[in-house]
């Protein structure tokens, strides 16, 4: 009995003083989580009496994971990674620090951050729940080779949507190609340019569907609906096994996405396509961006303040953001570090393209874009109508007020 | 030694894990959800958010094309996958049991392998097999096309299986028959092994032919199992999930043609932050499953007593 109760005394000294050193939880996704991660070498030599947990999970499962600490309020981590998909329903959760307020120093910062992606994190109701880390400007990948054999040039991708689409007709008849992975990703990009401010890409400021009513909708519809008739698109859907085999094999010619698509083009995407691609600007130079990640403190987190310096050191520090950006290919949301010789370099990838500079333009000229809770179930309404359109030939006035009952109807909840 | 614990409440102690887990897994989400069905309610806003709105949820769902959708889809995939899984599996099961000898542990093993292999890999391998441009089955039947005998039968362009809400459920259908065959043979050579086998010698000294051996003395005697199979193939069927939720990159495919309830009430919640109308949806397909439970277990019955 002795022994057992030494032993006990025992393990609560190691306990006590385990507890005493301070554990700041960070929750994360790839490859955020592999940032972090590189980043706390630095970060610990400030603060030594720090243990860190990262916990990574996969992209889904971290933001259910997240959802689910919320509910309960149970296992919040001190700083919270959140993708842009999902700002919009964790941002009006009410359950996120106001980073403006103080001890956080968000309003001083704010000047250093690109103005969009900042926009993006604030709400009315709460403030600014989270500050930007990475962003994803908008571009285009081409095949070079592909558009040389055809004779299109930079200039005919990009300066009109018609001349996009007749470049393709080129591109298909010289290599047969298709000219995009899916018709849907035009239509992706018109109904994100243009966007009035104030409005968000589905509803306007008072949470209104506008998706019957804005000319964004109907050129977008109509413009997949060209493409589609012309047989410029492979009909695969993005992150498919089918889209990375059609990349690698140069079965599709242009791919738009964020610029952070480089980098998976070379890393894994396609690695066998070296030097055969280039980057410029979206048709119209349309500036919209793809994703972005973010980081909020919870409001029932333990470590604020740490969870505050950790996260001021992640976005504000030129040499971090830089890092994340040549390791990991996060583009820098913090201005100051869109410039260094890492810039000028050239992307031996897209065939000594000087492109980062490019990218940069873009993410200047990107417009805020407000977020919305139902933005998740609008876009997969309209992407079903859309897909009535380009297979069974729905008109698109019908498609697009059918789409604005059904988003009004869930919205009303 | 005196026992550390009183023999009186040993019992519970020993049987304590499993009922802590079965109602901290169990029972309470069962309960939680039935409350749920009456609020409305965005877990990111925790607990406290959670709204009483009576039966605003249930009206909603019996109102929402999608649910109806996605009911037709799961009963059409549970009839066009369940029925051929039973009317191949007896007979099947009869030959295995009857003519194979030797070889039938090998056999039964090999059905068998899809039932115990995990989803994931058997639908990604699936949705490769039936991948449009790069898939074996479109080169397979692009090369029958090429010869004459099936020139004027197959199509010469890619076929987009996954793509095309006709093909989607069939695919669906498929995958799943090929993935539950094995375990009803299973079922059916066991319960056949249970038959005395005086009963075929009998009948053998009377003249009867292997069918008549296998309609008049095998099937009569399978009815208990084929009971238990046939509604272990309902629920199975009418919860279907994991199969179609990759083979359609978890969004239901083309038309939401491949969406069955369970996906739609797992997007519902988890995709679309709807975890009321998500319950609501719940309780509808578990009325749907136990109805169509009491039914088959009328449709037995009722012949027995004829019997």
């Amino acid at each position: 009995m002795k022994k057992l109760l030494t032993s006990i005394v025992a393990l609560l000294l190691i306990f006590n003083a385990y507890a005493e050193q301070k554990t700041l939880t960070v929750a994360a996704y790839p490859s955020v989580d592999e940032i972090i991660k590189t980043a706390l070498i630095e970060w610990k030599k400030k603060h030594p009496d720090v243990d860190i947990k990262v916990v990574g999970r996969e992209y889904a499962d971290h933001h259910t994971a997240m959802t689910t600490a919320l509910a309960t309020a149970t296992s919040l981590p001190d700083v919270m990674t959140i993708e842009y998909g999902y700002l919009g329903r964790f941002a009006q959760s009410g359950a996120l620090e106001d980073l403006s307020q103080p001890p956080y120093r968000a309003n001083d910062v704010a000047k250093k951050i690109v103005p969009f992606a900042m926009a993006q994190a604030r709400t009315q109701a709460h403030g600014q729940i989270a500050i930007p880390t990475d962003i994803g400007p908008g571009a285009m990948f081409y095949r070079n080779d592909l558009a040389q054999k055809a004779k299109v040039k930079d200039a005919e991708l990009t300066e009109s949507w018609d001349s996009f689409i007749e470049s393709g007709k080129k591109i298909k008849s010289a290599t047969g190609a298709y000219l995009v992975a899916h018709a849907r990703d035009v239509k992706d990009i018109v109904i994100r340019t243009g966007i009035p401010a104030d409005e968000g890409v589905y509803f306007d400021s008072r949470g209104q569907s506008v998706v019957g009513t804005s000319p964004r909708f109907q050129k977008g519809f109509e413009l997949a609906k060209k493409i589609r008739t012309e047989g410029l698109d492979a009909k695969v859907n993005a992150w498919s096994g089918e889209w990375g085999e059609s990349l690698k094999r140069g079965n599709v010619s242009v791919q738009m996405m964020g610029a952070w698509l480089g980098g998976h083009l070379a890393n894994w995407l396609a690695p066998n396509t070296a030097g055969l691609w280039r980057s410029t600007a979206l048709p119209e130079r349309a500036a919209t961006s793809w994703g972005g990640t973010f980081y909020a403190i919870p409001k029932k987190a333990q470590n604020k303040e740490l969870a505050w310096d950790l996260i001021s050191y992640l976005t504000l520090n030129r040499q971090q953001q830089q890092l994340a950006f040549e390791k990991f290919n996060a583009f820098p949301a913090l201005l100051d570090a869109q410039s260094g010789p890492f810039f000028e370099q050239p992307v031996q990838f897209l065939g000594g393209q000087k492109a980062r500079i490019e990218w940069k333009n873009t993410a200047s000229q990107i417009e805020p874009t407000r977020v919305f809770k139902h933005d998740t179930i609008a876009e997969e309404i309209v992407n079903a109508e859309l897909d009535l359109v380009l297979l069974k030939g729905k008109p698109i006035d019908q498609a697009l007020k059918d789409a604005n009952s059904q988003i009004q109807r869930r919205a009303r909840r | 030694m005196k026992p550390i614990i009183k023999p009186s409440i040993a019992p519970y102690v020993l049987i304590s894990p499993f009922i802590i887990l079965f109602l901290a897994f169990g029972l309470f989400p069962i309960l939680f959800s039935f409350v749920l069905m009456f609020h409305t309610w965005d877990p990111v806003q925790g607990l406290a958010s959670m709204q009483f709105v009576g039966l605003e949820n249930l009206a909603f769902a019996i109102d929402d094309p999608l649910v109806w959708t996605s009911l037709g889809n799961t009963l059409w995939l549970a009839v066009a996958s369940g029925l051929p899984q039973h009317l191949i599996a007896i007979p099947l099961a009869y030959l295995i049991n009857e003519k194979l000898g030797r070889w039938r542990n090998a056999v039964m093993g090999a059905y068998f392998l899809p039932y115990i292999t995990s989803t994931v890999p058997i639908a990604m391998m699936f949705s490769t097999l039936f991948s449009t441009d790069y898939g074996m089955v479109n080169a397979m039947l692009l090369k029958l096309a090429q010869t004459p005998l099936f020139q004027h039968v197959l199509p010469n362009t890619n076929v987009d299986w996954l793509g095309d809400p006709k093909t989607i459920k069939p695919i669906v259908a498929f995958v799943v028959f090929w993935r539950y065959l094995g375990f009803n043979i299973i079922l059916y050579v066991a319960a056949m092994q249970a038959i005395p086998r005086d009963q075929y010698e009998a009948a053998r000294m009377d003249g009867a032919k292997s069918f008549q051996q296998f309609w008049y003395i095998t099937l009569p005697q399978l009815k208990p199992i084929m009971f238990f199979g046939v509604t272990l193939t309902i629920i199975g069927g009418l919860q279907l999930f994991e199969e179609p939720f990759i083979l359609t990159g978890g969004k239901g495919g083309m038309e939401y043609a491949g969406m069955t309830t369970a996906m739609y009430m797992y997007r519902t919640a988890f995709d679309y932050n709807d975890y009321g109308l998500a319950s609501a949806i719940s309780w509808m397909l578990f009325i749907i499953i136990l109805a169509m439970t009491i039914l088959t277990n009328k449709a037995f019955k009722g012949k027995e007593v004829q019997a």
